[in-house]
């Protein structure tokens, strides 16, 4: 009925962008599913438990990827747990302890700033400081990874941190509890769903890491125990794939690790989406 | 405060009992002490961050800066030619910064239309249901590691391009162009959302009033209020496309040609420095480093913009 008395320019607007948008959003959906599905499509069929469960071998000519996903694992846990610690204590001190505004002013720059720059580059940094130092191996490639994901855990946790009430910490103190007794007693439980979340997104950025990891962490295929793997070269899942797609034209491998990673990039979203909305509507109630 | 108190209390505590009160008085002592000593260590882990950048910032000034000196800054920022294992080595960075570029205009180009206007659709026509549904898909789209993009770019984009352009060769500036506009999608879709998002309804509600339809509402109320942070959402676009290597090396052929049309094999300054780390040594090397400092500069002024956006758009 209004539109009706709308001039023509401005039904046409309304058309033209009408039309605009839902198109835009119809594209990037297709998009999704389209990848979703042509990766899985491909990729799905060829995961055998061969494939799973060995390591290349020149003799027999096969491929397996177990080694890549032993390294992949190992270098998630090197990683969380070095930078978990340090991502936590830094989000404490910026919401608990610093008063100076310079100070937060200057860390929170700098944590923007490592968010910013390219995984290539911190592959180059990693390679000079850690690899020169230590050879090319998983626990450079974990550190490297740590500097990377720095900026995630502070964020999530300075974030749910901030949504912990003011009164919890001042009863606390009212009790006669010390800083670090509060912290430790009343801050840091009401903030686990930060530090959950900031743990999932990181996870889901390191599985997804191949540029930082070229050169520190190397592409060896070797099966080796925790400690070992940490000290020796190898590669992850995604470095695995880029090797096999790019430089041996193995693409069935290839679709098959990237099936793998499409599923656990799925099963990390999904994770983080029920972390998110589990705590959002517990701290309503 | 509760220091004081408990001082306080420490103070009438001594008339009672010397000795207790001199114990608890030295418990409170080292209790303090303790307090300092974790308060330092907060402290220090809250610099780790910072002196990760100053560490980053001076070795990569350090590593760049000899062979730039070697080469000659204009021969090296200006040289047309990259011939790194040639007899008589030429460092000539300009195909690699111009591909860049032009990758990361192109990129803008298709990417930003499509996921701004996915954007005002999902913040503002959308039904809860249908915004819930495509915010994880595009939260999904951030999620794909960029080596599968490279893959699948590799088995789908570039013979693609190859029979529908009938071009010897699919790996091209086009092909990166392609995978760079979907890869920063997502980071468009989901900053211009929070920030349309953030309209108060009161503009929207003044406008309605006024006869505007919805749509015109959206478009010349809520877009312009919102656009610093759409204008942030573009930058950090642009930071995603100029900073993305293995995609990119999978799809552009990587050749260092200057790009002088779509359907060239080109190489980006981030495939530049991949390529030939892996063998290189000396000087080669060196340049190799020095590029990255030419990346790193492009992105300290891309993050100072965004963060000059992201500060207006708070206010």
């Amino acid at each position: 009925m209004l539109n009706q008395s709308l001039s023509k320019k401005r039904k046409g607007f309304e058309l033209l962008m009408r039309t605009l948008m839902i198109a835009s959003a119809i594209l990037t959906a297709v998009l999704v599913v389209f990848l979703l599905v042509y990766v899985l499509l491909e990729g799905v069929p060829n995961i055998t438990w061969e494939l799973l469960s060995g390591k290349p071998s020149y003799l027999t000519e096969r491929i397996g990827i177990l080694p890549d996903i032993v390294n992949t694992i190992y270098i998630v846990l090197a990683t969380m747990l070095i930078v978990l610690p340090l991502g936590v204590g830094a989000a404490i001190y910026l919401t608990e302890y610093a008063s100076d505004r310079k100070i937060v002013g200057m860390i929170e720059y700098a944590a923007e700033t490592l968010s910013g720059i390219p995984s290539i580059i911190y592959g180059l940094v990693g390679m000079l400081l850690f690899s020169n130092s230590m050879g090319t191996c998983l626990m450079a490639g974990a550190l490297t990874l740590v500097i990377m994901n720095l900026p995630t855990i502070m964020r999530t946790t300075q974030e749910s941190l901030k949504t912990v009430p003011q009164s919890y910490r001042e009863g606390a103190f009212g009790l006669g509890a010390g800083k670090w007794r509060v912290i430790r007693t009343v801050v840091l439980p009401g903030c686990v769903d930060g530090i959950v979340t900031g743990c999932i997104l990181s996870v889901g950025r390191i599985l997804g890491e191949s540029a930082a990891l070229l050169f520190t962490a190397g592409f060896a295929h070797a099966l080796n125990g925790l400690i070992n793997g940490l000290a020796s070269p190898g590669a992850t899942l995604t470095v695995a794939l880029y090797v096999y797609a790019k430089e041996q034209g193995e693409f069935g491998v290839a679709f098959a690790i990237a099936a793998i990673l499409m599923i656990l990039t799925v099963l990390i979203n999904f994770a983080a989406t029920f972390v998110q909305s589990h705590y959002t509507k517990r701290r309503r109630v | 405060m509760p220091i004081k108190e408990n001082t306080n209390k420490n103070r009438t505590m001594r008339k009672i009992d010397p000795l207790q009160s001199l114990n608890s008085w030295d418990k409170k002592s080292r209790h303090q002490t303790i307090e300092h000593i974790i308060h330092g260590i907060f402290l220090l882990l809250g610099l780790i961050a910072v002196g990760c950048v100053l560490v980053i910032t001076v070795y990569l000034v350090i590593s760049g800066i000899p062979a730039i000196r070697e080469i000659g800054l204009f021969d090296f920022l200006f040289g047309e030619e990259w011939a790194s294992t040639a007899a008589e080595a030429r460092y000539g960075i300009l195909p690699f910064i111009l591909t860049s570029i032009y990758g990361t205009l192109g990129a803008i180009v298709i990417g930003v239309p499509i996921g701004f206007m996915t954007a005002v659709y999902l913040s503002k026509l959308a039904s809860p249901r249908v915004k819930s549904v495509m915010q994880s898909a595009v939260s999904m789209l951030a999620g794909i590691p960029s080596v599968v993009y490279g893959l699948v770019g590799m088995l789908v984009l570039v013979p693609g391009i190859r029979k529908v352009f009938d071009v010897p060769d699919g790996a091209s500036l086009l092909a990166a162009i392609v995978v760079l506009a979907i890869m920063i999608l997502p980071s468009i879709i989901k900053m211009s959302v929070t920030a349309l998002d953030a309209v108060p309804k009161e503009y929207e509600d003044a406008s309605f009033a006024l006869g505007a339809t919805p749509i015109e509402t959206y478009f010349k109320v809520s877009v312009p209020a919102a656009k610093s942070g759409i204008a942030a959402a573009v930058v950090l676009g642009v930071g995603r496309a100029i900073g993305e290597a293995m995609a990119v090396m999978m799809v552009a052929g990587n050749v260092p040609n200057m790009p002088d049309s779509l359907f060239q094999s080109v190489r980006f300054l981030t495939t530049a420095v991949a390529s030939e780390m892996a063998y290189s040594s000396g000087l080669q090397q060196q340049a190799l480093f020095s590029i990255a400092l030419v990346l790193f500069f492009f992105i300290m002024l891309i993050n100072a913009a965004l963060n000059f956006l992201l500060k207006r758009e708070k206010e």
